[in-house]
């Protein structure tokens, strides 16, 4: 009785987070039902996670221009730019990849500050600095690629970073067991994490989760973790994309909620005014947020680019709206100051997930649209609804 | 004897915890200037919002009587067809519409179903005769006109309406000397026309110069009516009866007297608000020794929180001169950050607005100004942050299950406690506190003043901004009364008296 009240109290406090893994959970069941376990195949679990990384990784810079209350427009087509240059970079000049990746990156921090310096600066709303920046790149990635049209890479190592996997060390048929090892190590990590966090609390005589509790929670986020390195096992292993993906959400997942500089990001989008009282250069802290965005969208570019293996003349059309509804599904408040990275990731597998799933189920593209639309209003109508009764 | 054109009578309205008004009775001749006139938060401006429907039948007990009906206003509209126009400190112009636009606004002139620019224009321009405002041409954009015009405009904006009772609030507290006289002089002239109006006002000598009848209210009760014909009305008299509050016993005895060396100095003190295009603050000094409380009095809108943000790092970014001394070191403070790091502390006015993040927790809002205390190469430890928030709770008693509680679900005492304790973490040495009781209850006020004084015990210099004159009385050593952007005076806490206050304020 005591773990059941407990675990009813930890849904009431986060009862918008968990209702969206449930809500993951839903899609994926139902999709899973309705395809015969197709969509549930590793097969295609590895697809879907492959096909949204270069979404991801936006949504987690938008996550923090969403908290600061601002938007950025021009993450897609920076994109896209940004691709096309690492495509002209690696075909045309021979510079090694990961120089190109270095340049690439710097230029997406470069025009990030100058979109921030627009932002802070100039006083121009980051609504309209980035719809201009979307309508420059937008040029800009059709003047780099008016010559050749689509730039195709014959470069097999930048290539795997968008459709790789990363090598096996023992060959057995069906499984691919680094995948499985890295799956275990996770998991150990997270558990020796968990304990670590739980005995620092104790020794500092504060509240922590019963024993029955906490051992069920290392036991269900262990399964999860296990049944999808299990399931990624079955197909290719682990993707360099996922690799990617999860190093940039540790990281920022980390700078959100362990650094002061994290810190100053929630409290601007909270109450900016309040902010600057309480000594915090919320110009500072915008400018670092649009950089860190535009190196994302960079990033991202990458990501796409090398999933293609060639650089289109349309690379990056609508990638921002994707990113921003993925924010919004996870959990980012429209009114700035609350929502979490991990959130915005689970946004954008919600969001895939619908997509992968139609697909499969060779359900119309209008009404494909149509959907994500209502699932992408419904999640803020559930995001609303619970913030009020909280409050 | 004139009939009334309005009574408004046994009028009370509550608000969760405190009675804003309490069986006001308030009645106006035909024909009369009538000042209301009261401290800060008497009650003044509810009586108006009750008699113009901001809040609505119901939502108040007693009966408001016009021309000798009893009314029910449920909104703005209501009171407005009934003929009362009121016109707030803030101005309600469009700034970047023009004077007709603007004048005609919700009652457009209409032919048909189109708006009839033409008639608008050409009754505008009757309109701004009547005000006086000859050489304004209709067409001009609020915001290219100065702020004495603008008050103008808004008047034309009521008459336009066909007003019959005319509700002014505050409205010469913007305005220079020459502005002020032309409005006092148009409301003459609307009164030989057979306009009523009720001007609330803190500037006592107007008052004087125009008001029939001065209507003194005092923590939401009516004090007394004094009719200038039968030569009632003083300045004095006025004061006696505004302030003529027993002081409560709520202050608790401080014995610590001996104060150290100056820690804060401003000298020459100047601001000027660029957003605003004007001068807020000439010429002020004034100091802080250690373990000292000094009192900012005056009335809002005199310049006490300009001043608190002038020398809190300017986050305002008004144009500053003068020089300030902090530990007997010239400083300029460039931001906030530079203030806090040394050693000054802001605890806002506005907590809600400027003060705290209402949707973060009490821990996050506690340690958001002073991290830098919490990390450990670069990591913040969120263990040592609960820790020090647990702290202030204990030590500054607030109400709350846990630190982890939003603080936008705290009552204001506790949201005030935790501003408190937010500022008490960055370990200051002089606290400026700007109203820091206001809208809170008489037992969280006894806690802040007592906490108060365990803080000057233990060193700190506080400088207290206060519109409370019991307050800046019982809690003072030393105040200054600020009016209209200047230092208009400094009494010590043995021959200050409410009175003495008021009278420096009001001038």
């Amino acid at each position: 009785m005591g773990v059941i009240n407990e675990a009813k109290k930890l849904m009431k406090q986060n009862i918008r987070e968990y209702g969206m893994y449930i809500a993951l959970v839903v899609i994926m069941l139902t999709f899973s039902v309705a395809t015969d376990g197709l969509f549930m195949s590793s097969r295609n679990i590895s697809n879907l996670i492959n096909q949204t990384g270069y979404i991801a990784v936006l949504a987690v810079g938008m996550t923090l221009i969403l908290i600061i209350r601002h938007i950025d427009l021009s993450v897609g087509f920076v994109a896209g730019f940004l691709g096309a240059v690492a495509a002209i970079l690696l075909t045309k000049t021979g510079v090694p990849v990961w120089a190109t990746i270095v340049i690439v990156l710097a230029c997406g921090a470069l025009i990030g500050s100058f979109i921030g310096f627009l932002v802070t600066k100039m006083g121009i709303p980051s609504f309209v600095a980035t719809l201009a920046g979307m309508l420059v790149f937008r040029g800009a990635l059709l003047r780099v690629t008016s010559g050749t049209g689509t730039i195709i890479i014959p470069n097999k190592s930048f290539n795997a970073i968008g459709n790789g996997f990363i090598p096996d060390i023992a060959h057995i048929e069906g499984i691919h067991t680094l995948t499985l090892l890295l799956g275990v190590i996770a998991i150990g990590f997270y558990i020796w994490g968990e304990f670590n966090n739980r005995k620092n609390k104790l020794t500092y005589n504060f509240e922590v989760l019963s024993n029955t509790m906490f051992t069920l929670k290392l036991l269900f986020v262990s399964l999860v973790i296990g049944y999808i390195t299990w399931t990624l096992s079955g197909y290719n292993g682990l993707s360099w994309t996922v690799i990617v993906v999860i190093i940039v959400v540790l990281i920022y997942n980390f700078i959100t909620n362990k650094t002061v500089l994290g810190r100053h990001i929630y409290a601007v989008g909270g109450n900016p005014d309040a902010a600057k009282l309480s000594g915090i250069n919320v110009n500072r802290i915008t400018l670092i947020v649009f950089s860190s965005m535009s190196m994302l969208a960079a990033l991202s570019g990458i990501l796409f680019t090398a999933r293609l293996q060639s650089a289109t003349t349309t690379a990056g059309t609508l990638f921002e709206l994707d990113a921003i509804a993925a924010a919004y599904v996870g959990g980012v408040s429209a009114a700035g100051g609350v929502g979490k990275v991990t959130g915005s990731i689970i946004g954008a597998f919600v969001m895939a997930s619908l997509v992968n799933g139609m697909n499969l189920m060779g359900v119309d593209i209008s009404y494909q649209y149509i959907i994500r639309g209502a699932v992408l209003v419904a999640a803020v109508i559930f995001d609303v609804k619970t913030r009020n009764k909280r409050s | 004897m004139n009939e009334n054109i309005l009574e408004m009578k046994n009028i009370t309205k509550t608000f969760p915890g405190v009675k804003a008004l309490d069986d006001v009775n308030f009645q106006v001749e035909k024909g009369e200037i009538h000042c209301l006139v009261g401290e800060n938060g008497a009650g003044k401006s509810t009586l108006m919002k009750v008699l113009s429907g901001v809040y609505p039948y119901g939502e108040y007990s007693g009966d408001i009587v016009l021309n000798g009906e009893i009314q029910k206003f449920y909104s703005i509209s209501d009171s407005e067809r009934a003929g009362i126009a009121i016109i707030y400190q803030e101005l309600a112009l469009i700034p970047e519409l023009s004077v007709y636009e603007n004048i005609f606004l919700g009652h457009e002139i209409k032919k048909g179903k189109l708006i009839d620019w033409n008639e608008t224009i050409k009754q505008a321009g009757a309109m701004l005769k009547k005000v006086g405002l000859h050489n304004v041409n209709p067409a001009t954009k609020i915001k290219d006109l100065g702020v004495g015009k603008q008050q103008l405009i808004e008047i034309a904006k009521a008459l336009s309406k066909n007003v019959k009772l005319l509700i002014l609030d505050e409205p010469t507290a913007a305005l220079n000397e020459g502005d002020s006289e032309n409005l006092l002089k148009l409301l003459r002239e609307l009164k030989a026309q057979g306009v009523t109006s009720v001007m609330i006002s803190h500037k006592l000598k107007e008052v004087i110069a125009i008001a029939d009848t001065v209507t003194v209210l005092r923590d939401g009760q009516t004090i007394c009516s004094m009719s200038a014909e039968r030569g009632e009305i003083s300045e004095s008299i006025i004061i006696k009866h505004m302030v003529g509050r027993e002081i409560d016993n709520i202050f608790p005895k401080r014995n610590h007297k001996d104060f150290g060396d100056i820690v804060l100095e401003v000298k020459n003190w100047c601001a000027y608000d660029p957003k605003i295009g004007r001068d807020i603050l000439h010429n002020l000094d004034f100091n802080v020794r250690k373990g000292e409380i000094i009192g900012i009095a005056g009335l809002m809108g005199a310049g006490r929180t300009e001043l608190a943000h002038s020398i809190f790092g300017n986050p305002g970014e008004y144009r500053i001169k003068g020089d300030l001394f902090v530990m007997g070191q010239k400083k300029h403070f460039k931001s906030p950050n530079d203030a806090i790091k040394a050693g000054v502390a802001y605890v806002t006015e506005d907590r809600k607005g400027n003060g705290l993040i209402l949707i973060d927790d009490i821990k996050q809002n506690i340690t958001i100004a002073n991290l830098k205390q919490l990390t450990q190469q670069g990591i913040l430890n969120r263990n040592e942050e609960v820790k020090a928030a647990n702290y202030y709770k204990e030590s500054l008693n607030i109400k709350a299950p846990s630190v982890e509680q939003k603080v936008g679900n705290l009552s204001g005492g506790n949201q005030q406690k935790v501003s408190l304790g937010k500022w008490l973490f960055v370990k200051p040495n002089v606290l400026i506190l700007d109203e820091p009781t206001r809208g809170i209850d008489v037992g969280a006020k006894f806690e802040i003043y007592t906490l108060m004084n365990k803080l000057v015990e233990q060193g700190l210099s506080i400088i207290m901004i206060s519109s409370e004159l019991p307050e800046v009385l019982g809690m003072s050593d030393r105040i200054y009364v600020v009016s209209e952007g200047k230092i208009a005076g400094e009494l010590t806490a043995e021959e200050a008296t409410q009175e003495k206050i008021m009278e420096m304020a009001t001038n």
